[in-house]
């Protein structure tokens, strides 16, 4: 009879651990800036969606581009109407991988620089990217922020004549998420 | 006996730590999760750029400028296409409305404005009593309404007799009732009321009832046509006028938005273009305006 509850322990044990190698996120923050000589734009979304897997080092994004805000409403208005056309592609997201995975200690304090590579989707357009970030391990929380530039030609976002000094022809976009364990 | 019940416990502990181990959702699983938590079923999709700008021509859209934003509109009217080439088709008279809209609050807006028409000052106040949203919180409409109160300056014509101050003032109220039917589609209803302190004919009522109706639908992403017209209660309108029709496009650049239009009305202001107009499509008294929308953000925003 012992030795039955102690299997039983063990294999619920077991598939416990299995399961504690998740972390995600519903409050993540991505903010962009675009940079020019006429003005500087900034815009900060913290709802983001993510989920990182520390056995696999499979790495997700997701959020919905509405969430975005700007501090001129009206600028929040045509980014939505005329540049992601939020409407017709209401979500940007991520998916890929930590390829480094293996370095990340995740039950040791310390901040791991790791490369991340998938394929990102924003306005409806698919790329692969990669870039390096860092996973900080504080206290048994998790913490993935990375910072890195986009082009908007490569996401055929347009930027019309008129408005070409004011709006940067590459994005800087920064990721900091604050992961929860999943139970 | 025993035997069989520890066969069977192994089989149950077996059997619930491969269910946990098939309801261990993958990384992709996980996230489709929480996508569906923050859904739309779970959260309230606003409408958002029923239409470009306040003016749909003369009158208002369901939308308000945003909190601490200035909107600084400078609308001109020309004279009749009819007047022919020797007023350049009307290019020689114009007539101008200069406006500032502020935003208290997302949902407040307030303006002052003076139109050469009249020597016309005017007031407005605009509040958003409906947002037009999908998902958790359902709302088909976007409901406005705009009071407006407007003071016509012009010296008395008749000195000998006794002339108010009052007698100077007119009041708008008027419900708007819109809806964004799809990216590029958007109606609206303007049910309005209008009184005037002074009916220049005794014959004439003091109390003016009209609904409108407007509408834009967007051509490309910068660019609209709009129309609006306001139909008066035939007992509650003044004797001689006509409907005022007008149409246009909204071509929007940045923190500019350009309205070009055609209409039979010269008044910028309700009291003057609901219930003023006399001009007639059909006889050619049609004339070429436009307002430019400039917005300045002055407080911190949201």
């Amino acid at each position: 009879m012992k030795k039955i509850f102690l299997s039983m322990a063990a294999l619920i044990a077991v598939a416990c651990t299995a399961t504690a190698q998740k972390f995600y996120t519903k409050n993540g923050n991505i903010s962009f800036f675009s940079k020019t000589n006429m003005e500087n734009i900034k815009a900060d979304n913290n709802q983001v969606m993510s989920v990182l897997n520390a056995q696999s080092g499979e790495l997700q994004f997701s959020l919905l581009v509405k969430s975005f805000h700007f501090q001129k409403a009206l600028m929040e208005e045509h980014f939505n109407e005329n540049y992601l056309e939020s409407e017709k592609y209401p979500k940007a997201t991520f998916k890929g991988s930590i390829t480094d995975a293996g370095k990340v200690n995740f039950k040791a304090d310390g901040t791991y620089p790791v490369t991340v590579s998938g394929d990102l989707t924003i306005h409806g357009v698919t790329n692969k990217a990669t870039t390096k970030g860092n996973i900080i391990v504080k206290g048994g929380k998790i913490t993935g922020n990375s910072v890195f530039v986009v082009a908007l030609a490569d996401y055929k976002i347009a930027i019309p004549k008129l408005v070409e000094a004011n709006i940067s022809k590459t994005i800087e976009i920064t990721v900091n998420c604050l992961y929860d364990q999943k139970m | 006996m025993l035997e069989r019940k520890i066969i069977g416990l192994l089989i149950l502990c077996i059997g619930v730590t491969v269910s946990s181990r098939a309801q261990q959702a993958d990384t992709t699983d996980l996230m489709a999760q929480l996508e569906k938590e923050s859904d739309s079923k779970n959260a309230t999709n606003y409408t958002t750029a029923t239409f470009k700008t306040t003016r749909l021509v003369n009158g208002h859209t369901v939308e308000n400028v945003g909190k601490g934003v200035l909107d600084v509109k400078i609308s001109h009217r020309f004279g009749t296409l009819n007047k022919g080439g020797y007023e350049l088709f009307g290019l020689d008279n114009a007539t101008m409305r200069l406006g500032f809209d502020y935003g208290i609050t997302r949902y407040l807006m307030v303006g002052i404005g003076r139109s050469t028409f009249q020597k016309t000052f005017d007031g407005l106040i605009k509040i958003k009593l409906l947002r037009q949203s999908s998902g958790k919180r359902n709302m088909p409409i976007t409901l406005s309404y705009v009071g407006t109160a407007a003071l016509m300056s012009l010296k008395w014509a008749d000195t000998s007799r006794k002339n108010y101050f009052s007698s100077r003032l007119s009041y708008t109220h008027q419900l708007i009732i819109g809806r964004k039917f799809s990216d590029g589609t958007s109606l609206q209803l303007m049910p309005t009321y209008i009184h005037r302190n002074l009916a220049v004919l005794a014959t004439d009522p003091n109390d003016l009832y009209a609904i409108g109706i407007g509408g834009r639908q967007k051509l490309t992403k910068r660019l609209s046509f709009n129309f609006e017209y306001y139909y008066q209660v035939p007992k509650y309108r003044i004797e001689g006028t006509t409907n005022p029709l007008s149409v246009g496009f909204d071509i929007e650049t940045g923190g500019h938005v350009f309205q070009l239009h055609f209409t039979n009305t010269t008044g910028m202001t309700e009291k003057n273009f609901i219930t003023g107009t006399t001009g007639k499509w059909e006889k050619g008294d049609v004339l070429f305006g436009f307002n430019i929308s400039r917005v300045f953000t002055l407080g911190k925003g949201r």
